[in-house]
């Protein structure tokens, strides 16, 4: 290096040394070790129990779907393991996924629309705000009381006759709606408080109104974050059990119902009838003695219910992933 | 193109050049105060809440001018500039005091339109906030608002809005594409265009270039001394140079400590013609200002 004023050996040392430094006689970091190795422990831990949850269903369950097939969906309720099928409690959970689609998801977006966009920034809408948080946190039986003296007390499930109780599948699926509103409330705000304030400006500024700014720009850039948690809390309500027992599912045997056709699932005379769903059957199952309602067709049912509530989370993730691919490209 | 400038102190005083080599492209030749004013401001001060952000802003801002508001981060500039199509009624609690018409009505009347306001002020923003659509859907987004319809008109404006933009050749080819797959420049580009889409008269800049390189930056300034002649402009600007180069007439705002709040208080120092501004300050802190002795 011809312009280097020291000698070749300084420099020789010079290097030596930041090459000792660079390659470092590493400080132990014994800390930032062990911090590493216990993240990875609660990862397997949590691999492990969702493995063995995952093992138990289907080894429980599978052997009932290779001998009776699409019979145990087919199947009604029945006191004879053998025979017993989910029938009821499939049309069950498909109602109680309408009445979300149909009550909870228009009320929820509406509202959170309104708290993020039209509400005025006061002390009471923070306090509204506050409190829809905590309602996503009470316990789910709780809204099981709710639904029984409200929708089923009160409004008699929805039925039409006076004076009488009635554990109505519409009354259940209208306590779930409400269960699931706030978390469809926290969601949609959430998807709407991340649209830039720099698009709703943009609109502003070429003299959009406020209505013409949520249509075009915020709402088409918070859909993706709408529809998961819309499609998340229909996961969330037909997975629930104990709202449904205390409003009145249906928790002995009933003779076969009529069996799964399109036309039986989507005949909306089911919304006044008693009712059962996927988990209220488990939770009834698992109860009985015998083993094999116990063990095997619970199980099924579960696995029912898991490929129902991931078709349904499936589902979403493409929604998503598709509104996000219009909005980036 | 004539070049005029604004005159409202109009002391004749010999430009005396300050030598900090700041070129001002305008000379003043042409009687500026013939030109219908479009915004009259007088004593204007903002509030956001208890704050009063920028006191005592008194101009004029005239048609087929750029008006540049130039100053140090936080004397307000950019707060004037959103009363002047009240974007600042966006931001809760933000209020003002004072007159500021627009054409003789005062923008904060209580019968004032604020979208109509926004329909006839155009703005170009910091940073460039194209819609998530194609480039198309982005200049078609106001005239859409508007009533137009047929499609034939809609591509006429597309085409017209991006040749003034400047962009029309570089983005002929791929008008249904994103608008985010753009450079910056031409984003920015693209959002003066959707601004002049629905014809305002008048274009708000806050520091259009700021988030640009100078080339890009450079293209802006062509493109507003290129427009001017259909809108009146009014820029914010962090850059001096810029002020001097696209200007004819600048406002240096610059901030105030009141001692008992010790908060900071945005005032007017000066508004002349920006050769004057440039050349021979009235104001002691205007000349530091640009001289580079502060801010």
């Amino acid at each position: 290096m011809a312009f280097s004023t020291i000698g070749s050996s300084g420099e020789a040392a010079i290097h030596g040394s930041v090459a000792d430094a660079l390659r470092g006689r590493r400080r132990s970091d014994t800390r930032g070790w062990a911090f590493e190795i216990g993240l990875l422990a609660s990862l397997l831990i949590c691999l492990l129990i969702l493995g063995a949850l995952i093992l138990t269903v289907v080894t429980d369950g599978m052997p009932v779907y290779s001998d009776r097939g699409w019979e145990f969906l087919d199947g009604g309720l029945s006191s004879i393991a053998d025979r017993a099928g989910i029938s009821q409690g499939i049309v069950g959970s498909f109602w109680i996924a309408v009445c979300v689609v149909v009550v909870a998801i228009p009320i929820g977006v509406g509202s959170a629309i309104y708290l993020e966009e039209y509400a005025p920034r006061t002390k009471l809408t923070s306090f509204i705000e506050l409190n829809i948080r905590n309602l996503a946190g009470v316990p789910s039986v709780v809204y099981g009381l709710l639904g029984l003296a409200i929708f089923v007390n009160t409004f008699h499930g929805f039925s039409g006759a006076d004076g009488i109780e009635r554990s109505t599948l519409a009354a259940a699926g209208v306590t779930l709606a409400v269960l699931v509103l706030p978390i469809v409330i926290i969601t949609t705000a959430e998807a709407i408080r991340a649209v830039p304030q720099a698009l709703r400006e943009g609109a502003y500024g070429v003299g959009a109104t406020r209505w013409e700014v949520i249509r075009s720009q915020v709402l088409p850039y918070a859909a993706p974050g709408i529809f998961t948690g819309s499609l998340l809390s229909i996961a969330r309500a037909i997975g629930e059990a104990a709202p449904l027992i205390v409003i009145g599912a249906v928790t002995g045997f009933f003779s076969a119902g009529e069996g799964l056709n399109a036309q039986n699932v989507t005949d909306p005379s089911h919304l006044s009838e008693r009712f059962v769903a996927l988990p209220s059957i488990v939770t009834t199952w698992a109860k009985q003695p015998d083993e094999e309602f116990k063990v095997s067709n619970a199980a099924a049912t579960i696995i029912a219910m898991l490929v129902f509530v991931l078709l349904i989370n499936s589902i979403a993730i493409v929604l998503r992933n598709r509104f996000e691919k219009k909005r980036s490209s | 193109m004539t070049k005029v400038t604004i005159g409202r102190q109009s002391t004749a005083t010999e430009d005396v050049p300050l030598g900090q080599g700041i070129e001002v492209a305008h000379q003043g030749e042409a009687n500026a105060a013939s030109l219908p004013v479009v915004f009259t401001v007088k004593d204007l001060s903002a509030f956001y809440g208890d704050f009063r952000a920028v006191r005592d802003v008194t101009l004029d801002v005239r048609q087929h001018q750029i008006t540049a508001f130039i100053g140090p981060s936080g004397c307000g500039k950019t707060t004037v500039l959103r009363c002047f199509n009240r974007m600042n009624d966006l931001i809760p609690g933000a209020r003002t005091e004072g007159t500021l018409e627009y054409h003789g009505v005062p923008l904060y009347g209580a019968d004032v339109d604020p979208v109509e306001v926004r329909r006839r002020i155009g703005m170009v923003f910091q940073k460039p906030n194209p819609f998530p659509k194609s480039i198309y859907d982005n200049v078609t987004y106001g005239p859409k608002l508007f009533g137009t319809r047929k499609r034939a008109e809609l591509e006429e404006v597309v085409e017209t809005s991006l040749r003034k933009a400047a962009l029309w050749d570089e983005v002929k080819d791929r008008l249904k594409e994103s608008a985010m797959g753009l450079s910056g420049g031409q984003q920015q580009r693209l959002c003066i265009a959707r601004a002049i889409a629905t014809n305002p008269e008048v274009v708000l800049m806050d520091e259009p270039c700021s988030a640009l390189d100078p080339i890009a930056t450079a293209r802006i300034e062509d493109l507003m001394q290129e427009i001017k002649t259909e809108f009146t402009i009014v820029i914010v600007t962090h850059n001096m140079q810029q002020a001097a180069r696209v200007s004819d007439s600048t406002a240096f705002f610059s901030t105030e400590v009141n001692p008992e709040s010790d908060r900071r208080t945005g005032v007017l120092v000066e508004f002349d013609k920006t050769e004057t501004i440039f050349s021979n300050p009235s104001d002691e802190r205007t000349e530091n200002y640009i001289t580079g002795r502060f801010g």
